[in-house]
């Protein structure tokens, strides 16, 4: 946790260097050079060290065996391994970025990453290689949980979403980032062996890498931004005092996302060089999954009507996060559609859109469920109208941040450069300014929770009244998590007595599930 | 299932028993190594390639399903291996789409930069 | 060396917890053969573009060793196999014998690819090297034998070593011949020569014809 929150600051500060170079035009603050290492280095550490274990590594590990009323995960020593893998993963990284750093963007393009650049580009993916293996070593440890861990009723679709959410995530993982560290050990070959593979001079073809690459790299997205659906699902069901409006679909929309999630990569390819026929495939492929997201958002909305909305802090960060996922998810549409993101390629639309998803939707969850579980992680209440006010200024600062991009990006400023004509400069401006105030926002929480841990007031054992099984042991869990192991013969979010909505201002009678816990 | 808490669950079976089956399941693996062997030298031009590896994911099958014990296991462990054929089925299926479907290409070979490039005008045109 | 308990937390029953080590290699499996799948991918989309360089390549290696070093790593396979069986029957000569020829023919596939190794650079076999001058794509090609053969190497050590201590643990009686480990670091190895079984045409069968 303290790990993955030094990761964030590291990359944090890549973004706010980056953003104060491009407050005008010329360049001012740092070398060319110095830039492309920049947002290297902002690229590598927030994808591959804050974002995709960023969820799944503090909530899945600590939240995954609570829900399903399990003692601990299925192989613990496995899973100190690797975290392990990943701290030394760190290590190598920041040793690249010492000795000098990398300026291959995170995507490693080959042949520049294999015979141009001049970076430490072999040690970075080393460590990325490192830190996949802690990946697939930790889905590995999830899935074998999920599977064998339930606790005696907890059928499959008795299961919390954010298992669902979870297990589809590790499925992903385990899969995926295999080909990665495979594209990653060609370019540590060709680097270091001299072992031609992309060389295009020896006949290679550097599509391939690409190819390759984005097969993990496509379903990394829905690696970062899975559990942020099933922690959004926690919080609304929770606030709304509603069951989640079609929960089956819900299980399905996250198993299809996370296998058509495969079959996707290619449409960061449209302007590669990549036949037309396969663009044409993979753009109708893109379309496809865009439905299941679409079903999520829908029902998230329809578990929303009609209930009891109280706005506690975590409420605030999943409005915001649907919200913000749906404009972000709206203009993935404009990208796979091959006309309007061959226009859009490498500008700013395309980073404001992955920000919206990434940042705007995964790290928005993120906060949204430390506050929603910080009761039962620490066993303390974090103060109500601090975090309302960093919820609220995180959700402004992000679209005053990232709105513009969309404008700037479709009229034409490409991303990755320093230096831009001047007519760009007002959103780059509005863009740079917003930056410091989604800084403060993100920085705030980071204060008074840490407060609180020693201040703040005692929470129960279930002060939000939800009924998940992880609410029914102690706050924060004991060693072995439940005193009594749980006996599960219900659905879970039984907010209300079935078939009728609440219709008035009483709350609704509720039913935990699982018995004899405690 | 045997064995509630036991180890893995026991098996008495003789020592004639054990070997007589792995040995079977050995021969075959060998006899097909050594006809990919022999049927690499038999002039199929690109059916060389695919014979070769029919004979290959055959001898898969087999140590997957005897010397991994699959054939005995339950679903959920044959699952795991079927979704990995399964995936390996997309990475291969969708990049070779575009392999396949390329359109020529547009700039000379490096091998061919030697070559004087083909008249753009006149006959040589067409 | 401690006694390797037998019930770890969190499980409530040993059998649960077998079949979730079982699982669990199995998922782990799935994960390495997605590894050697984007590699052996690259070949074969680098192949499809230089089709006669990789069969020149494939001319040029050895395919005596090459042959024999199948053999070798499927009878170590089926030594492995039959030290599994015989260690559920409680069968512990059998077992532990089965384990110790495993082993054994397992370093002897390395011993084998060291000498094989060895001869490759004295014949020029590498990317650069006089044997392959002049043929397009047989540089590419021979980039990909050193890559997985030597991939592969690794994993050999790393099953080698995986067998080597359990093995000790079970001769040392410290852990029980029906443990999941054993079992596991079987599957492990099956995995291994599965890996050389798509290797072997790949690399020395090609372009014989």
């Amino acid at each position: 946790m303290a790990t993955l929150l030094g990761f964030f600051c590291i990359g944090g500060f890549a973004a706010a260097a980056i953003r104060l170079e491009l407050f005008t035009p010329a360049a001012d603050v740092m070398t060319p050079d110095a830039y492309n290492r920049m947002f290297t280095l902002h690229g590598t550490v927030m994808v591959w060290f804050f974002l995709v274990p960023s969820i799944p590594n503090t909530l899945g590990n600590f939240l995954l065996p609570l829900m399903i009323g399990a003692r601990d995960l299925a192989f613990p020593r496995l899973n100190l391994f690797s975290w392990y893998l990943f701290v030394s993963a760190g290590l190598l990284l920041l040793l690249s970025l010492l000795l000098g750093g990398v300026d291959t963007g995170w995507t490693f393009y080959t042949p520049f990453s294999t015979m141009f650049s001049n970076g430490y580009v072999m040690l970075a993916a080393l460590a990325v290689i490192v830190a996949g293996f802690s990946s697939i070593a930790t889905g590995l440890n999830f899935i074998a949980t999920v599977h064998m861990l339930r606790a005696p009723g907890m059928h499959w679709f008795r299961l919390p979403l954010l298992v669902w959410a979870i297990y589809g995530t590790s499925l992903v993982m385990v899969l995926a980032t295999p080909v990665l560290s495979a594209s990653l050990l060609l370019i540590v070959a060709e680097r270091a062996f001299g072992l031609p593979v992309f060389d295009p001079a020896q006949g290679g073809d550097p599509l391939l890498f690409q190819h390759l690459f984005w097969f993990y790299s496509h379903p990394a997205v829905y690696i970062m931004i899975l559990p942020a659906f099933g922690v959004i699902s926690e919080i609304v069901t929770c606030f709304a005092r509603r069951r989640v409006f079609g929960y089956r679909f819900m299980v399905y929309a996250i198993l299809w996302i996370a296998l058509v999630g495969f079959l996707v990569w290619g449409h960061h390819m449209f302007v590669s060089g990549q036949s037309l026929f396969a663009s044409m495939a993979f753009s109708f492929l893109s379309f496809v999954i865009a439905v299941p997201s679409a079903i999520k958002v829908f029902n998230w909305t329809f578990t929303l009507y009609r209930g009891q909305i109280t706005f506690e802090a975590p409420m605030f960060y999943a409005l915001g996060f649907i919200g913000l996922f749906t404009i972000g998810g709206l203009t993935g549409l404009f990208l796979a559609a091959i006309p309007i993101d061959v226009h859009v390629t490498d500008t700013y639309f395309v980073v404001a859109h992955f920000h919206f998803i990434m940042v705007g939707g995964a790290v928005t969850a993120l906060y949204g469920g430390l506050h929603f579980w910080w009761p039962k992680l620490t066993g303390r209440m974090y103060p109500e109208s601090w975090a309302r006010l960093a919820g609220l200024t995180m959700f402004f600062g992000f679209v005053f941040t990232f709105f513009p991009m969309f404008v700037m990006g479709f009229a034409g400023m490409p991303r990755r450069y320093q230096v831009y004509p001047p007519e760009f400069q007002a959103w780059n401006v509005m863009s740079s300014s917003g930056a410091v105030l989604l800084a403060a926002a993100y920085l705030l929480p980071i204060g008074y929770l840490t407060w609180s841990l020693f201040f703040g007031r005692r929470a129960g054992d279930d002060p939000w009244d939800a009924t998940g099984l992880e609410w029914r042991t102690a706050s924060p869990p004991p060693r072995e998590n439940f005193f009594e192991l749980p006996v599960v013969d219900e659905e879970p979010y039984l907010y209300h007595p079935e078939a009728t909505g609440p219709h008035h201002s009483a709350r609704e009678p509720h039913r935990n599930q699982g018995r004899n816990a405690r | 299932m045997s064995g509630r808490r036991g180890l893995l669950p026991a098996e008495a079976r003789g020592a004639g028993a054990i070997l007589g089956r792995a040995l079977a399941v050995w021969l075959a693996l060998v006899a097909l190594a050594l006809a990919s062997l022999a049927m690499a030298y038999v002039p199929l031009g690109r059916g060389n390639m695919a014979v070769a590896l029919g004979i290959s994911s055959l001898k898969m099958l087999l140590i997957a399903a005897f010397f991994m014990r699959l054939r005995q296991a339950e679903g959920l462990r044959r699952l795991a291996a079927a979704a990995c054929l399964l995936w390996l089925a997309f990475l291969f299926a969708l990049t070779f789409t575009d392999l396949l479907t390329r359109a020529p290409a547009s700039q000379p070979a490096p091998s061919d930069l030697a070559r004087p490039p083909a008249p753009t005008t006149g006959e040589g045109a067409f | 060396m401690k006694p390797v308990p037998l019930l770890h937390e969190p499980w409530r029953s040993t059998q649960r917890q077998e079949r979730a080590a079982s699982f669990g290699m199995w998922i782990f499996l799935g994960s390495e053969a997605l590894l050697f799948g984007g590699l052996l991918l690259a070949f074969a989309a680098t192949r499809a573009l230089h089709v006669e360089g990789f069969r020149a390549a494939g001319r040029a290696t050895d395919v005596a060793l090459g042959t024999a070093n199948t053999l070798i790593l499927l009878t170590s396979s089926l030594a492995v196999a039959i030290a599994v069986e015989a260690a559920r029957a409680e069968r512990r000569r059998l077992a532990l014998g089965g384990l110790l020829a495993g082993l054994l023919l397992g370093l002897g596939f390395l011993v084998v690819k060291g000498f094989e190794w060895h001869s490759d650079i004295a014949k020029g076999l590498f990317p650069g090297g006089a044997a392959l001058q002049g043929m397009p794509g047989a540089t590419l090609s021979s980039s990909f034998y050193w890559l997985l053969t030597g991939l592969h190497g690794l994993h050999v050590l790393g099953g080698l070593t995986l067998l080597g201590w359990m093995g000790l643990q079970a001769w040392r009686r410290l852990r029980p011949l029906r443990s999941p480990g054993l079992e596991a670091a079987g599957l492990y190895w099956h995995l291994v020569d599965v890996v050389w079984v798509f290797l072997y045409p790949l690399l020395y069968l090609d372009g014989r014809a």
